[in-house]
């Protein structure tokens, strides 16, 4: 059986903000329930005992002093926005709510 | 006589003897790159006017007798997945097409400051994901050594400008072998640092805790000049290494590896790996203990599941950190008709802008990281590298570095792979497991396979922050190859001039 | 019938649990080095980092991470040795990489508690509400919207984005479910994220503003019928921006679910806005699922480890809990209720204290800076604290006090020390304003006032005391107000034979 459907593609083409035409999710699960079943098999080795690595060293308490120094300015945070507009980024209308 | 043929470290020197300027220098490379990148394409960008200006500046410098770096004048190709001010900087994807960035990476930084004279910006596959330079959304860089076959990647133009005499020396990163697996292919040197050794501010980011910035020469001794011209600690990157960087530069210089012992490991040796790449390697080690090494075997047995672990920790990486190229900012925006809400044209724009390749693992890392299946995969691979440190830990209890061949096969043809996905990541088994580690580890171009006449590459691995322990033994094995053969490797290449 | 506010808790147990951000006032950023000034022109506080430009990397500002542990512990939480920052991945505009750098199970301070004391029908009585955790993010950009018909989000045609405060640090403050206040609720809330306010102020880790947003309430609120032992659904309402609307957006709510569940209608787990007009919330828009926010240990971050070290030193630096204080003030100085939230709403009990131990007497110290200072300060629109040091006023009070210096004198002495004429000393000097307490040549004034006002005179005399105000006034008037109106009265009597 598949461990991935189509309708999961689509949910998490959703999460990620990637539209996808039919044939794509189709396509896209065949390949991804392809890939997930090479890669379970981190699974048989993954035993409780074991701490997760997250990060290859092991290092702590890296902080920066409280310090001002100088942004960028108006002109630069800017200069790659697709549109702008009164010195902000100006985007398509936002749907959602905070 | 210094040409573009001469070592990173012959230019260096001419040019401080004032035997060639380094605008002559910079022309001739730039002369270069026109006559053969339209057969190999391992630029995006070339920035002829900001490398003579680098270069007028060096030579100013010099003839006001002011005392410059190492490498002031000597040119260089960087992959374009590094921010450089002003410059177009794609990460080989459409979704950054035409973004000019405001700030420089420190690596570049680190290089204007140096004098390093930065000829241009080269090809990779989009975000680093991929080991051919096919996912590139500028097309495929060819190997020099074969039209037809690739040079691989992901930082495959860095490693073909390198091998074609565009530049002496590149810039790279390495995830899961995009410095290693090109430079192997192509017949050059290619250095992955040990984590945290160069700084990754600037760089963009594919997969965090794995990614490092390294350098791509034609000899250990040039890759060793700008390992420590990049290298070192840097407050703009909390996982930056606050320790000195190693000397790699005199352990380059060594020649001696008398008493080092050699630890090959068993699961990346035999079955699976091309017969004309075993011969190599073994051949390689016999060239080291006749210098003085002992060679022992070590067994690594938790590193097949190493390929299988990096598969869901990259692409969960992935899935966030190519989450901001929402088209709000900066490059791409599609779809945006005065219609649609930004969600929409956010999900437009991420379809027309990422590729294939970037979108599958995407989605992997979503599914990876998503509640109910977030132990079950990302967590799994993060245990798996907990093992797979713990296999290197108990290799390096018993030998000073350790050694595999780079890649199963040689360079492999353009398009052999890739509808083939899986197959496509069976070609970093070797060098993902130095990754999951944090370790550093070297490409060094040991010879070529009999059946195919094409470079095979030797991993030399070595202990956290030990980096010049594969300076050493890798300047040790080049020049017993050098002396063995009595010409470099590349001398070998076909002519790029008059191949089709 | 719908049910009021009595009538629902008459049913309805009330759960709460409350969320507040704060942000906190360190010169720059979480994660970068950007100013974080409020109201500076928009988009002119970023760099890479804050704006999510491609290749940057984040670094923790200490000061944020001490910022966090003092609230931890003034909150009596449990500081963990270990600690890591989790990426919360969801997309949207005002959020430069599409995740939020935050905290997720392993926060930087748990398991804490906050005592509140509100007023019951029984009298006083303390709750103990309990805090489950103290965690780091970053805060968004703002955006705004514009065109559309109705100025709200839905109308707009299209979207403007500031990102000069996105990333300017920003501390949560996570109380565990709050269950047994009862009717009381809504006070509970109120004086919980009051007495929350008043402790981060002390500290001085956060400005407090809740009109500026830098303190900001989510309420939840969850009903279930008295005795019953169940736990309701909940929702959450935001946009809570003074104390005043904690309370009544929680009452408001507690209304509307009750006469749900009245109705026989179940409640939605949902997100509600706060209306400061009505009083009432109104639903966010509905999330069709629930969101999966993939979190994941920050790859960019190593951990944050403090050792029992650095924790005990930030606990030495932990001033007096406000509300022991504010007690321990009242009763040294015994002051009404009034008199004290008067002295703690214009932030000013800090400087009567010091005032006072420099020697001045308490009440004048008090007066002073609550009365003349804080006029001034009014009229000039600045602190009280900007005007004056304390050293001065406690001059001028010892001065009053001594008797060399009438409250009239002392006005014009404040008044040349914040025109900046000098010290105390020096404006008494340049202006000659000392009390005139010689008392032969006060009579020479008091008998020539008597002799121009013969009559009055000989009402006092008549047994006419309060006539005397007049005579008193023409002997202020004739020494230039430089003398003891006491003394002046008390002579005049006497001369009078009425002493």
């Amino acid at each position: 059986m598949a461990a991935i459907s189509r309708d999961d593609v689509a949910h998490l083409a959703k999460l990620a903000r990637v539209e996808m035409t039919p044939d794509e999710l189709d396509h896209m699960a065949t390949e991804l329930d392809q890939i997930l079943g090479a890669v379970k098999r981190v699974q048989e080795v993954a035993t409780a005992d074991i701490p997760p690595t997250s990060h290859p060293l092991s290092m702590s308490n890296i902080f920066r002093d409280d310090v001002v120094k100088p942004s960028l300015t108006n002109e630069e945070a800017l200069s790659g926005a697709p549109a702008k507009a009164e010195e902000r980024f100006k985007v398509p209308q936002i749907l959602g709510e905070e | 006589m210094t040409n573009i043929y001469s070592t990173a470290a012959e230019m260096a020197s001419a040019l401080a003897a004032k035997e060639i300027s380094a605008v002559d220098l910079t022309k001739q490379h730039l002369d270069r790159i026109a006559s053969v990148d339209g057969k190999l394409h391992a630029f995006l960008h070339v920035d002829s006017e900001g490398a003579l200006a680098q270069a007028e500046a060096v030579d100013a410098k010099r003839a006001k007798g002011e005392t410059l770096s190492p490498l002031a004048g000597v040119p260089i190709a960087v992959k374009d997945i590094l921010a450089q001010k002003g410059v177009p900087t794609t990460a080989g994807s459409k979704i950054l097409e035409g973004w000019r960035p405001p700030y420089d990476s420190t690596v570049v930084a680190k290089l204007k400051a140096a004098g390093v004279v930065i000829l241009g910006k080269t090809n990779m596959d989009e975000f680093a994901m991929g080991s051919s330079t096919e996912n590139s959304a500028y097309g495929t860089t060819q190997n020099p050594w074969d039209l037809t076959r690739t040079p691989g990647g992901s930082s495959g133009g860095s490693a073909a400008a390198v091998a074609s005499f565009e530049a002496p020396l590149a810039i790279g990163t390495d995830t899961g072998g995009s410095i290693r697996q090109p430079a192997a292919l192509t017949g050059i040197v290619g250095v992955k640092p040990t984590y945290g050794g160069v700084s990754r501010y600037g760089v963009i980011a594919y997969s965090s805790s794995l990614d490092q910035v390294g350098p791509f020469g034609r000899t250990v001794l040039d890759t060793a000049l700008l390992h420590e011209t990049i290298a070192g600690h840097d407050e703009r990157d909390s996982t930056s290494i606050n320790a000195p960087v190693p000397q790699v530069v005199a352990a380059a210089k060594r020649l001696d590896v008398k008493g080092m012992k050699i630890g090959v490991i068993k699961e990346l040796s035999g079955s699976g790996f091309q017969a004309g790449v075993s011969a190599r390697i073994s051949e390689s080690l016999e060239l080291l203990v006749a210098a003085g090494a002992e060679i022992v075997e070590v067994s690594c047995p938790n590193f097949e599941y190493a390929l299988a672990a990096y598969y869901l920790i990259a692409p969960s990486e992935a899935s966030s950190n190519l989450a901001r190229f929402d088209s709000m900012r900066y490059g791409l925006r599609v779809g945006d008709d005065g219609s649609k809400g930004a969600e929409e044209v956010m999900s437009a724009t991420r379809e027309a802008g990422f590729g294939k390749e970037v979108k599958r693992r995407i989605i992997l890392g979503t599914y990876a990281l998503s509640s109910g299946y977030y132990d079950a995969y990302y967590g799994s691979a993060q245990k798996v590298r907990t093992l797979v440190k713990r296999d290197f830990e108990s290799a390096f209890a018993k030998a000073d570095v350790l050694v595999s061949p780079v890649t199963p096969t040689t360079a492999f043809k353009i398009g052999e792979k890739s509808n083939d996905p899986v197959a496509m990541y069976l070609s970093d088994i070797a060098t993902i497991p130095v990754n999951m580690a944090g370790i550093g580890g070297m490409s060094l171009p040991v010879g070529l396979a009999e059946e195919d006449g094409l470079p095979v590459g030797l991993q030399i691995m070595a202990p956290l922050m030990q980096d010049d322990r594969f300076y050493r033994v890798g300047g040790t094995l080049e020049a017993a190859l050098l002396s063995k053969w009595g010409k470099p490797i590349l001398s070998n290449a076909p002519d790029l001039m008059v191949q089709k | 019938m719908t049910l009021n506010y009595k009538g629902a808790t008459e049913k309805y147990e009330p759960t709460l649990g409350l969320e507040v951000h704060v942000e906190l006032n360190t010169n720059s950023k979480m994660f970068c080095s950007c100013a974080t000034e409020f109201g500076a022109a928009p988009n002119t506080q970023t760099c890479p980092v804050c704006l999510g430009l491609p290749g940057a990397l984040p670094v923790v500002n200490g000061k944020a991470i001490e910022s966090t542990i003092l609230i931890g512990l003034a909150l009596n939480c449990s500081i963990a040795p270990y600690s890591r920052f989790a990426r919360k991945n969801y997309f949207y505009p005002d959020m430069p990489k599409n995740f939020q750098t935050s905290q997720y199970d392993e926060p930087i301070c748990v398991e804490g508690y906050l005592d509140v004391e509100i007023e019951t029908d029984e009298g006083p009585k303390v709750f103990r509400v309990e805090i489950e955790r103290v965690h780091m993010e970053e805060d968004t950009g703002k955006s705004l919207h514009v065109g559309g018909s109705t100025g709200r989000i839905h109308g707009a045609e299209y979207s403007l984005l500031d990102y000069n405060r996105a990333g300017i640090p920003l501390v949560e403050i996570v109380t565990k479910i709050i269950p047994g206040t009862g009717k009381y609720a809504p006070q509970v809330a109120r004086a919980y994220v009051t007495q929350l306010r008043d402790i981060l102020r002390s500290l001085g880790v956060s400005d407090v503003k809740m009109e500026q947003g830098s303190l900001r309430c989510d309420a939840n609120v969850s009903l279930a019928p008295i005795g019953s032992g169940l736990l309701g659904t909940r929702s959450e309402t935001k946009n809570v921006n003074s104390l005043r609307s904690v309370e009544r957006a929680l009452t408001g709510e507690i209304e509307r679910q009750a006469n749900r569940l009245e109705a026989g209608e179940r409640i939605i787990q949902e997100t509600r806005h706060f209306l400061e007009e009505s009083g009432l919330t109104r639903p966010g828009r509905s999330k069709e699922q629930a969101e999966d926010y993939r979190y994941f240990p920050e790859p960019d971050l190593v951990p944050v480890t403090p050792d029992a070290k650095w924790i005990e030193e930030l606990r030495a630096k932990l001033p007096e809990n406000p509300a022991d204080r504010r007690k321990r003030l009242q009763k040294e100085w015994n002051v009404p209720d009034s008199e004290m939230t008067s002295l703690i709403n214009a932030e000013l009990v800090d400087v009567v204290e010091e005032t006072i131990k420099l020697g001045a007497e308490p009440t004048r110290a008090r007066t002073w800076w609550l009365g003349e200072i804080s006029r001034l300060a009014n009229e000039k629109e600045v602190a009280p604290t900007s005007l004056i040091t304390t050293v001065f006023v406690a001059e001028i009070i010892a001065l009053i006090t001594s008797g060399d210096l009438t409250d009239k004198l002392a006005r014009q002495v404040v008044e040349g020390v914040v025109n900046g004429e000098g010290s105390p000393a020096e404006v008494i000097e340049k202006r000659g304003l000392k009390v005139v307490s010689d008392d032969s040549a006060l009579m020479v004034a008091i008998e020539a006032a008597i002799a121009a006002q013969p009559d009055t005179a000989e009402r006092i005399r008549g047994g006419n005391i309060p006539a005397a105000g007049a005579l008193i006034g023409a002997v202020m008037k004739a020494t230039g107000g430089q003398a003891d109106a006491a003394k002046v009265r008390e002579l005049l009597l006497k001369h009078l034979g009425q002493g």
